[in-house]
């Protein structure tokens, strides 16, 4: 923790960056928070309990105004980082990328290749809060399966919390908000609130970090994270690449190769 | 009016079954996963009775969160209406809402009343009663005792019930409330003498409203909204779960001749929130949308509807995603 503040310190007095974007101390746990000065870096805390992704923040233009900045990164937070450099919604040289590893190391990235090597070597974040639900999921039909989701989504008034939390919902006009056509229904009612979490689920695919930051951020506490969680699963098993790749390559459902198992598109 | 009566927890639970037989819709804390949130009920093994505070407010038993407005639909060369069924809405119970959340009726039936009388929110309101019961435990995020509320207090309520040993005291505050202990009036027995104050949480002021409400009145141009907003993810969460807070928006569910007009829920916190057909939105940062939300509850409606936006329920912060705690910003703005 010293070692992060003497570098966020650093980075502020010599101007190397405008902002620190990290965690402090909050009225629970950890929540995010913007240092600006280098007299209060002495606030920037990161430990296992910060888990809140702070990469959403990086696209949040009133807030990041042009400055360079830096920012500490949980593992997954890195994943974001790396799909957010595809997405070439980041500039390399406008950003300071920090973490600190599990043997408490602080690590600052040089080049966007060393997130992607560290999350190679580094141990994936276990999340055990959700395996006995996974794992309930899983032995049932699929038509209980339906039922399942249906009941929790019909629960979900659309606030949005899951979309502002997620650091890949960056459009400018979000799907739901077109009415010209009309794609989604944007009232909450169950038909219409499985249209907006399918749709979500679909825009993930390939792109999402698995950070559980959705589901974290629902206040009616929906496991909607889960639904991104299965898709990553997907795509290591139609695709063959894992979460760490598919973060670096463009996105699986709307590329062709000649190569591409598919004869569809032949 | 006000009356004082004794009711056993055994003799609640009748009542309660009483009024579920007689065809009223009772709503009240239920448990749902690992939160507790208002369901309705149909047996009051159902209900939790030992939580601080439910996810929600009530308010949705007034102020759905998507409701028709009315639908139509083409017939050559007429256009048939069909208005919404406010004369069939269903007689309603709350029970085991806090005083917070009764009072926040007040605030809402204000805005529904301000230059329009809304016949489908004031036929919800008409039809529903009010069983609150008086806080013996809050948390940190609580502070009704800084916004003119508290645990025992009555605003709004019918009817409210205080724990005491055993059971409860009642107060039967409205005709609404006495009508509802009449449906079976037998379970309810003359008062004990239990002082009240003795059984309720204490809960220290946070803050001097009048210190903020004034402070407020001078800082539109502040530097501390960008300040306080930077971490606001711009997400409906606060203003969904708040029970004072009215904004909707109206949406078509059209199917080519016919279709339905749709009031729903909406929240300053959105970008689109204020946002103009023409491009032009006189809200268009998110510091911007978090000092309207701070100076319509704290500003706005005491000037205009004589009533505070805010009942000190704490919702809005054990929501935030980002924890954008509310009363941690009213109290530095009241230093």
């Amino acid at each position: 923790m010293d070692e992060l503040r003497k570098k966020a310190t650093e980075l502020l007095q010599s101007g190397d960056v405008q902002m620190v974007i990290g965690y402090e101390k909050g009225t629970k746990g950890p929540r995010p928070c913007f240092i600006s000065v280098p007299e209060e870096a002495h606030k920037l805390i990161f430990d296992e309990q910060c888990t809140g992704n702070l990469a959403v923040y990086l696209t949040h233009k009133d807030l990041i105004a042009g400055q360079k900045v830096a920012i500490t990164a949980s593992y997954f937070a890195l994943r974001s980082i790396l799909r957010l450099f595809t997405e070439n919604q980041l500039q390399a040289d406008r950003l300071v990328v920090l973490t600190v590893s599990v043997d408490k190391q602080l690590i600052v990235f040089t080049a966007v290749d060393d997130i992607a090597a560290y999350l190679q070597s580094a141990p994936v974040p276990k999340r055990e809060d959700d395996a006995a639900l996974i794992a309930r999921l899983e032995a049932i039909s699929r038509e209980e399966r339906w039922a399942f989701w249906t009941e929790e989504l019909s629960k979900c008034f659309k606030c949005y919390a899951c979309r502002a939390a997620c650091p890949m919902c960056y459009c400018n006009k979000c799907i739901v908000e077109e009415n010209r056509p009309q794609w989604i229904q944007p009232w909450a009612s169950t038909l219409a609130n499985v249209e907006w979490h399918i749709n979500r689920a679909m825009h993930m695919t390939g792109r999402c970090s698995d950070c559980g930051a959705c589901g974290a951020a629902c206040p009616l506490g929906l496991p909607i994270h889960l639904l991104t969680r299965r898709i990553v699963q997907e795509v290591q098993e139609n695709f063959g690449i894992g979460a760490n790749e598919a973060v670096q390559k463009d996105n699986v459902l709307s590329t062709f190769k000649p190569e591409d198992k598919e004869n569809f598109i032949r | 009016m006000m009356e004082k009566r004794y009711i056993s927890l055994i003799s609640l639970k009748r009542w309660l079954e009483k009024l579920n037989n007689d065809g009223k819709h009772i709503y009240a804390p239920v448990h749902k996963g690992e939160k507790i949130d208002f369901g309705r009920i149909s047996s009051t093994d159902e209900i939790s009775f030992d939580h601080v505070q439910t996810t929600q407010s009530a308010k949705s038993v007034a102020f759905p969160r998507t409701e028709v407005l009315f639908s139509y639909e083409k017939e050559k060369h007429n256009v048939r209406l069909g208005n919404p069924a406010s004369d069939s809405i269903p007689e309603s119970v709350v029970f085991g809402l806090h005083p917070c959340d009764a009072a926040g009726f007040d605030p809402l039936s204000a805005i529904f009343n301000w230059d329009y009388k809304d016949e489908l929110y004031n036929a919800r309101k008409e039809h529903t009663t009010l069983v609150s019961i008086s806080c013996t435990k809050s948390d940190e995020y609580c502070f009704c005792t800084s916004v003119n509320g508290g645990p025992g207090n009555t605003t709004g309520s019918d009817i409210l019930l205080t724990p005491v040993e055993e059971g409860f005291l009642a107060e039967i505050l409205t005709e609404k409330g006495e009508t509802l202990m009449k449906a079976d009036e037998t379970c309810f027995e003359p008062d004990r003498g239990s002082v009240k104050e003795d059984y309720l949480v204490k809960l220290p002021k946070k803050f001097d409203l009048k210190t903020v409400q004034q402070r407020l009145n001078s800082a539109f141009e502040s530097p501390v909204w960008k300040a306080q907003s930077q971490r606001c993810i711009g997400c409906g969460a606060c203003a969904f779960v708040c029970p004072t807070c009215a904004c909707f928006d109206i949406q078509e569910d059209a199917h080519g001749d016919k279709g339905k007009r749709l009031r729903c829920w909406d929240s300053c916190g959105f970008t689109l929130f204020t946002q103009h057909t023409s491009g032009h939105n006189p809200r268009e940062t998110q510091s911007q949308r978090w000092r309207q939300r701070l100076l319509h509850k704290f500003s706005y409606m005491p000037d205009r509807l004589s009533v505070v936006g805010c009942t000190g329920c704490g919702r809005c912060s054990r929501a935030c995603p980002v924890d954008m705690n509310l009363l941690e910003h009213l109290i530095s703005l009241n230093n």
